[in-house]
């Protein structure tokens, strides 16, 4: 069946021919059998850009390989590739376990999940989920199967990989036990950037999870004002409900939305409110989905951007580059550039896949509406500040980088070529993201 | 591959002497294009772009050796993101009166070489599944004027063919883009004097280029035209035949 795909941006759609496997074996003889353009693993499609789109190729919709089991005992879950971290947590969170490691949506696969090596608002802590990744089964070009741990070279391009090395079937990892389904969770407003900076800073160890949201279009001395949340699963003791997890969409995005409905007007104004609801500080109890997933409670929320779709700029500096970070927040500032969402968060240790996106540093992610005059060369401004600091964007996000960028972003990239084309040298595994950036 | 704002990375231009190839070549580097293409006949220095260039050889009236040229074209830099079919000859109608060989010879340039052009292009651009063909037409092939006619009846062919391979593309991906520039003051054009509403290469390629960025399937250069020739296809024949050029 020939499809257009596009990422959880909307835009560039390209077709392929779309083929859902109904077991390993099923997927073997699909990639075996893949066409002269190649062939992807796709999962919910929540990528913002073009890493699971194949133009004129093979994509191989994985959601069929969708079974799991638990071991309780030594914590680990072992899920086929196909498996979304929403059903993972709505089974495990009543048995007092969570995944190490949630996006800001639920609704990603692990297949996704480790191919994007995707982190969150732990990262400080814990890593990125491909640390806690034990082994995993790859369907590599041919149509073999193959047993990953990470001791192989081929793991860690794997992980953080984009899907590149081959097709994810399942995985075993690690996951962390909850005493309930809610988050003990301080909120605290800043003036401005520096205060948002200084106090992260200052206190990120003392949470396991934090995330600040910025307030992009403050100008002034209110520049970078943000609404910090830090938080932590709360114990039985203060918790009064046992483990419960059953959240569902309360909201469906309209199927079709007026292009320009996030503009300067709206934003700033959504900005001013949401800004000002917050408590200058405060201790609050929060559930799961509200605390990890907010836009989950909105299904297809990226309607809302209207038919151009929208792009997620999303960069890490390393610690000591802060002057770039307030650099980039003052163009945007001044720019005027409207971003739905703009997220600040601090990254901790490496996971060690080779084209990983997630290094020490501060990382800054923000959702900006396609049709802002001006916005191709601001980003790629950016682009090269990020890079001369030894910073990157992040791929699964990426819809707009150009290919020479990458070597500069990324050291890993010649490693991990090396070791995908051991694995796959006639270029079988490929994608709109892989030929756009030439990987 | 187009990226989410609608840039390009891969241009393959074919008649890399064109002045608004070259324009449309230069805008598109300008906003992220990386590696060019410049198929053309005879010896050739490329200029300076900005980018990776490759040269090929490439002759339009060798319809037998265009193949070779889209393979080559793809073996240096992979998918072709946007094609230009961009060669073309401008005779004079008095010339093509006494030398109706010459005549023939122009419109197989014209037309004929873009027909087979254009058929690679959609060949190579659908199996892609993306990628666009721009196709340079004329008003001059929106309504055939005496002054002109061998010149105008291939660029009312290549309009039509143009027309219609978009059409055959549809939902493949792949796209064309029709460019109909007015009079366009350039090489081609010298020692002739500017009609009404025209237009330089560069706008044209500013022109265009917007109109692969928004996706569009065809484009009047300047844009008055397209309304200014929706009258003028209307006008009885007897007046159309007394316009002055």
């Amino acid at each position: 069946m020939t499809t257009f795909l596009t990422g959880w941006g909307g835009t560039a759609p390209t077709p392929a021919t779309l083929a859902r496997p109904r077991s390993v074996e099923h997927l073997s003889e699909l990639v075996a059998s893949a066409p002269r353009r190649g062939a992807v693993a796709r999962g919910l499609g929540r990528s913002y850009g073009d890493a699971a789109q194949n133009a004129g190729g093979l994509v191989l919709d994985c959601t069929g390989l969708d079974t799991w089991t638990f071991d309780e005992a030594a914590g680990l879950v072992t899920a086929s590739g196909g498996v979304s971290l929403h059903d993972l947590m709505t089974a495990l969170v009543p048995r007092g376990w969570f995944v190490p490691v949630s996006p800001g949506t639920r609704h990603v696969t692990v297949g996704g999940a480790i191919a994007a090596d995707v982190h969150g608002k732990n990262h400080h802590r814990d890593s990125s989920f491909g640390a806690h990744v034990r082994s995993l089964t790859l369907v590599t070009a041919g149509g073999t199967v193959r047993t990953l741990r990470p001791g192989d070279p081929l793991f860690w391009a794997t992980v953080g990989g984009m899907g590149l090395t081959g097709v994810i079937a399942e995985a075993t990892f690690a996951c962390v036990p909850v005493e309930t389904s809610l988050m003990r969770v301080d909120v605290q407003r800043t003036g401005d950037l520096d205060e948002t900076l200084a106090t992260m800073a200052a206190t990120d160890d003392r949470y396991r999870y934090t995330v600040a949201w910025i307030d992009l279009l403050a100008r002034g001395r209110a520049m970078g004002r943000s609404v910090l949340t830090r938080g932590d699963h709360l114990p039985r003791a203060e918790g009064k409900e046992p483990p419960a997890f059953a959240p569902g969409a309360l909201l469906r995005a309209p199927a079709w939305v007026p292009g320009g409905l996030l503009n300067r007007l709206s934003v700033r104004a959504f900005n001013e409110v949401w800004y000002r609801k917050a408590p200058r500080r405060r201790t609050i109890v929060q559930g799961i989905a509200p605390f990890f997933h907010p836009l989950d409670f909105v299904e297809d929320w990226n309607r809302v951007y209207g038919s151009r779709g929208f792009v997620q700029y999303q960069f890490v500096v390393p610690f000591g580059a802060e002057d770039t970070l307030r650099d980039i927040v003052g163009s945007l500032s001044a720019h005027g550039t409207v971003s739905f969402l703009t997220v600040l968060k601090r990254f901790g240790p490496e996971s060690g896949g080779l084209l990983s996106f997630p290094m020490p540093g501060w990382t800054l992610a923000l959702d900006i509406p396609v049709g802002q005059r001006g916005l191709a060369g601001l980003l790629r401004g950016f682009d090269r500040q990020v890079a001369e600091v030894g910073g990157r964007v992040y791929l699964a996000k990426d819809s707009r980088l150009r290919a020479d960028m990458m070597a500069a972003m990324y050291p890993g990239l010649e490693q991990w070529r090396r070791i995908r084309d051991e694995a796959d040298p006639a270029g079988l595994f490929r994608s709109d993201l892989a030929r756009r950036l030439r990987l | 591959m187009k990226n989410a704002l609608g840039a390009v990375d891969t241009v393959l231009l074919l008649g890399g002497r064109s002045e608004i190839g070259l324009e449309i070549v230069r805008l598109l580097v300008a906003q992220g294009a990386s590696r060019v293409v410049l198929a053309v006949r005879g010896e050739f220095v490329p200029p300076a772009l900005g980018a990776e260039v490759h040269v090929l050889p490439f002759d339009a009236l060798d319809v037998y050796g265009h193949g070779a040229v889209f393979d080559k074209a793809v073996e240096l830099v992979g998918d072709l993101d946007v094609v230009i079919s961009g060669f073309g000859v401008l005779g004079s109608q008095a010339d093509y009166d006494a030398d109706p060989a010459a005549a023939a010879r122009d419109v197989a340039v014209n037309y004929g070489a873009h027909v087979s052009v254009g058929l690679h292009a959609a060949g190579v651009l659908r199996e892609q599944g993306h990628g666009t063909l721009v196709m340079l037409s004329s008003v001059a092939g929106a309504r055939v004027r005496k002054a002109n006619f061998v010149y105008g009846s291939a660029k009312a062919g290549l309009d039509g063919f143009a027309q219609g391979l978009g059409d055959a593309l549809h939902g493949s991906g792949a796209r064309v883009l029709i460019v109909r520039p007015g009079f366009v003051i350039g090489r081609m054009t010298k020692g002739l004097t500017p009609a009404p509403l025209s237009s330089t290469p560069r706008q044209v390629a500013a022109a265009t280029v917007r109109a692969l960025r928004e996706g569009t399937s065809s484009v009047w250069v300047p844009r008055a035209l397209g309304p200014v020739f929706g009258v003028l296809r209307l006008l009885p024949r007897a007046l159309w035949r007394r316009m002055p050029r």
